[in-house]
């Protein structure tokens, strides 16, 4: 049985054993179109590796874990990278190794490699699923090879090919993925060319940039787009990109260069020539082809071929959304610096301005005015949170996935430990608070006041007031934390009754996770790795940190809408009971307004005469330990301040503006899943146990039940009294 | 896919569709299990077996009628860890009476017709456990359980 096969041996045009690039590039080189130096890497020796590791059941382990169709693209993420880990740390079979190393000889072992993805079926006519399966450029030598070969298998159960599970038809039994290891050919110009333009069939389109074509690729580099008439071959338009940068392989991988007055990639004749070669592969495979090119030394190369598909976009999937998220380390430097030095400090000063604006000062017609800007204001920055803060925030990812090919850990989480005591404001409100509840448990005369609902002590007053000040209110469930300091004091002097809690991570510690890590990390690829880190902490801060600023424009909201219900309670006390601020408007400005109660909360389905009683849920595990302890079952403000020492967290979701309750419990649990969600990051902060992705966790444990967390495995076991 | 069916769901297909469950008795602190067809009457609170009156089974219910009865779905296959579904019967196990012994007939021979013979023997003793809750596990360690109120 040969595992490696080359483009002129028989089998090699059968996608099942090669994939459909392996077997593309076969057609294109057996009909005399030029393609690099080629190997494949068979099917067959993915199935002797998965086979040999016991990886099948490891995939359908992570799979079966819940219904897929109820986990969260966060927790898709978290999947694919325990899957991933386990496909990095496994043996390749002997065999394998040794047909490679006898066929990575000459050219294929001294030049540099790119090793890509090929898996059968991917690139089928009308089911293109370009990109979601992984290829590496710049692999030099058998070592560096068999690393990519591993990635490469491993990226079949990507998060991005997990989201398209269902129409890639993947399967643990039967999904298999071939490899192609091609000559990197380092063009001058490089470029993709559609058979069919993707907007008007009559027309070609040719995407063309400078340098290597990975840039233009993922989407980080712009290119000169030009469409061509198909059957007279006249150029019916050029458009240029807003500037011209190009990608180059150095030492440290891919870098972009944006070098002064680059011209247009492609002349006129280069242009021709490469939408001869489109329309030659188009003529040979029967359909419009979307091919893949490089100009090396004036000679036009085609790295891959794959029919053009143009499936309409559906409106409510937001999988491309998602896929958009992974962004390269050149794309997140240019995101961070827009989130750093421009959205969040004109975020802030908005917020300042708004503070400033007295509500008392309005009439009612004037403060629905007042509502709806600051609605408006506030929505405007959600866009921007959307767009630009989650995708950047998502850069924790791409440290986390560079972090576990260079030091493939035990634990495919690990890398979280070392993002750990990064500055957060979350954690520097916590502090404050500690110091608060210090004072308390250090003055018995202070405590004694505040329990009896008065405060006679001007320094705590006035450090209360510096906290709100610093640190502004907080919302959960819509609703103001802080603007009523009672709930606060009863909260602080819950903390007061308990020890001082420490955050969890020890700087020495992570100090020398750090230097592990570059140390496991080749001398030349050494500086890019100081800034995967450096990004993934900015991420990991930000993470955090934009919820607790987009607070302030949703506390502003609320603030204004509360004034309303004020006035409007005076004028009309049955209708106090309004909830949405639209009522809020309508009725400030028209006094007459008749207000519809509010819907009833849904509730789980009753199953008949049956009654449910949760005994052991199960989640992902987010964050390591064990720990038992009563439940607290967290729907609202009130809830929040009600949390006492030991208890267990158990919510929806939490907020980065709830998370100054988290010292005080013992573990957390959330339905909401991810170990990248701010439930996971502060329990990691702590130490605590940690379950997320529990369905139902708020609908089916009650406040009182005791409950066992075990953040190794993603379990909660509750016991309940009747 | 789309639609993760509930604990009463899955209770519900596992006592229509499996024919066998394993019945949990104990002698004197002496635990034993056994084999034994069963049928679930339709508001689920019984389940209807019958064994011979010489077994051990028999024997350790006469002296204790607390029992379990473990019903899955399993196909002994490796992706029964998280595919295959299992439900477990607690309570206590009683003779079915004359009266009720129209039920049973209706009920348990209907499903095993071709047991016809061995429940009609004169030393075959026909039997219902009285549940008091279910305790059903899907997705290898997702523990739900159905009370009886």
């Amino acid at each position: 049985m040969t595992l490696v096969i080359e483009l002129d041996a028989a089998e090699a045009t059968d996608p099942g054993l090669v994939g459909g690039k392996g077997a593309a590039m076969a057609m294109l080189a057996r009909h005399g179109l030029t393609v690099p130096p080629t190997l494949c890497l068979t099917t067959r020796a993915y199935e002797l590796f998965v086979d040999a590791a016991g990886l099948r059941s490891v995939i359908r382990q992570e799979l079966g874990r819940k219904n897929f169709a109820d986990m969260r693209w966060e927790e898709i993420w978290d999947t694919a990278l325990r899957i991933r880990n386990r496909f990095l740390r496994a043996a390749v079979p002997q065999q394998v190794e040794d047909e490679l190393a006898e066929r990575l000889t000459g050219e294929f072992d001294s030049g540099v490699l790119a090793v890509r993805s090929s898996a059968p079926g991917e690139d089928a006519e009308g089911a293109s699923f370009a990109g979601l399966h992984d290829s590496f450029i710049g692999v030099r030598g058998q070592i560096e090879v068999l690393d990519a070969v591993r990635s490469v298998w491993a990226s079949l159960w990507t998060d991005r090919a997990l989201l398209y599970r269902r129409e890639l038809g993947i399967d643990p039994d039967s999904s298999t993925m071939a490899v192609v290891i091609q000559r990197l050919v380092q063009g001058e110009v490089s470029g993709i060319a559609f058979g069919v333009h993707p907007a008007q069939a009559q027309l070609a389109a040719v995407e063309a940039v400078h340098g290597l074509n990975q840039g233009l690729v993922d989407g980080t580099i712009e290119p000169d787009h030009w469409a061509i008439d198909a059957a007279t071959g006249v150029i019916i338009e050029h458009r240029p990109p807003s500037s011209r940068r190009r990608l180059v392989l150095t030492g440290d991988g891919p870098r972009t260069e944006e070098p002064a007055d680059l011209p247009p990639p492609l002349d006129e004749n280069q242009l021709h020539q490469v939408i001869g070669a489109v329309g030659a592969a188009s003529a040979l495979f029967g359909s419009p082809q979307d091919v893949e090119w490089t100009i090396a030394r004036g000679q036009l190369v085609l790295l891959q071929s794959r029919p053009v598909t143009t499936g309409a976009a559906d409106g409510n999937d937001k999988r491309a959304w998602y896929l958009s998220l992974t962004r390269s380390l050149d794309n997140l430097r240019g995101l961070r610096r827009r989130v750093e030095d421009e959205l969040l400090p004109a975020m802030d000063r908005e917020a300042d301005d708004i503070t400033r604006r007295r509500l008392d000062a309005l009439d009612n017609h004037e403060l629905a005015v007042e509502i709806d800007q600051r609605r408006a204001t506030h929505d405007r920055w959600v866009d921007v949170y959307w767009r630009d803060f989650i995708p950047f925030a998502h850069g924790i990812r791409l440290f986390g996935q560079f972090y576990n090919e260079a030091v493939r850990p035990d634990d495919p989480h690990e890398f979280m430990t070392l993002l750990a005591g990064t500055p957060m404001l979350s954690l520097e409100r916590n502090r404050r608070l500690a110091k608060l509840a210090a004072q308390i448990r250090n003055q018995p005369g202070l405590r004694s006041s505040l329990e009896g609902g008065t405060v006679d002590h001007p320094q705590f007053s006035a450090d209360l007031e510096a906290f709100l000040d610093d640190f502004g209110d907080a919302v959960y469930a819509n609703r103001s934390c802080f603007a009523d300091r009672r709930g606060l004091v009863r909260f602080l002097l819950a903390m007061a009754a308990s020890p001082p809690v420490a955050e969890a991570y020890v700087a020495n510690d992570i100090e020398r996770m750090a230097e592990n890590f570059l140390a496991s990390v080749p001398a030349e690829r050494r500086a890019m790795a100081e800034e995967v880190l450096d990004v993934g902490r900015s991420s990991y801060q930000l993470r955090d940190d934009d919820n607790i600023h987009l607070a302030r424009h949703k506390a502003l909201v609320i603030a204004a809408v509360d004034e309303g219900r004020l006035r409007l309670a005076d004028a009309r006390p049955d209708d106090g009971r309004m909830a949405d601020p639209d009522q809020v408007i309508a009725a400030l400005r028209h006094p007459n307004l008749v207000v519809e109660p509010p819907p009833e909360p849904k509730t789980l389905e009753t199953e008949g005469r049956l009654r449910p009683q949760p005994r052991q849920l199960v989640g992902q595990p987010a964050g390591p330990g064990v720990a038992t302890g009563p439940a607290r079952l967290v729907t609202g403000v009130d809830d929040l301040f009600d949390i006492r020492a030991g208890e267990v967290l158990v919510c929806d979701a939490v907020e980065p503006n709830m998370t100054f309750v988290v010292p005080m419990v013992s573990a957390v649990v959330e339905r909401r899943g991810g170990m990248l969600i701010h439930g996971a990051i502060i329990a990691r902060e702590y130490g605590l146990p940690c379950v997320t992705g529990v369905p139902d966790a708020t609908a089916r444990i009650e406040t009182g039940d005791r409950l066992t967390v075990d953040g190794y495995l993603g379990i909660v076991t509750v016991s309940r009294d009747d | 896919m789309n639609h993760d069916p509930s604990h009463l769901e899955i209770l519900r297909e596992l006592l229509a569709g499996q024919l066998l469950g394993v019945l949990g008795t104990h002698h004197d602190g002496e635990p034993y299990t056994s084999l034994v067809g069963f049928a679930a009457t339709p508001d689920l609170n019984r389940l209807l077996f019958a064994t011979g009156r010489a077994t051990r089974k028999h024997a350790n219910l006469v002296a204790d009628a607390r029992a379990s009865m473990l019903v899955d779905n399993r196909t002994n296959l490796p992706a029964d860890f998280t595919e295959a579904a299992a439900a477990t019967a607690v309570g206590i196990v009683e003779e079915i009476s004359t009266d009720e012994r129209f039920l049973f007939d209706e009920i348990f021979l209907t499903k095993h017709p071709h047991l016809e013979s061995f429940v009609r023997s004169p030393s075959c003793v026909p039997l219902r456990l009285q549940v008091s809750v279910y305790m059903v596990v899907n997705r290898f360690q997702h523990v739900i359980e159905l009370h009886f109120d």
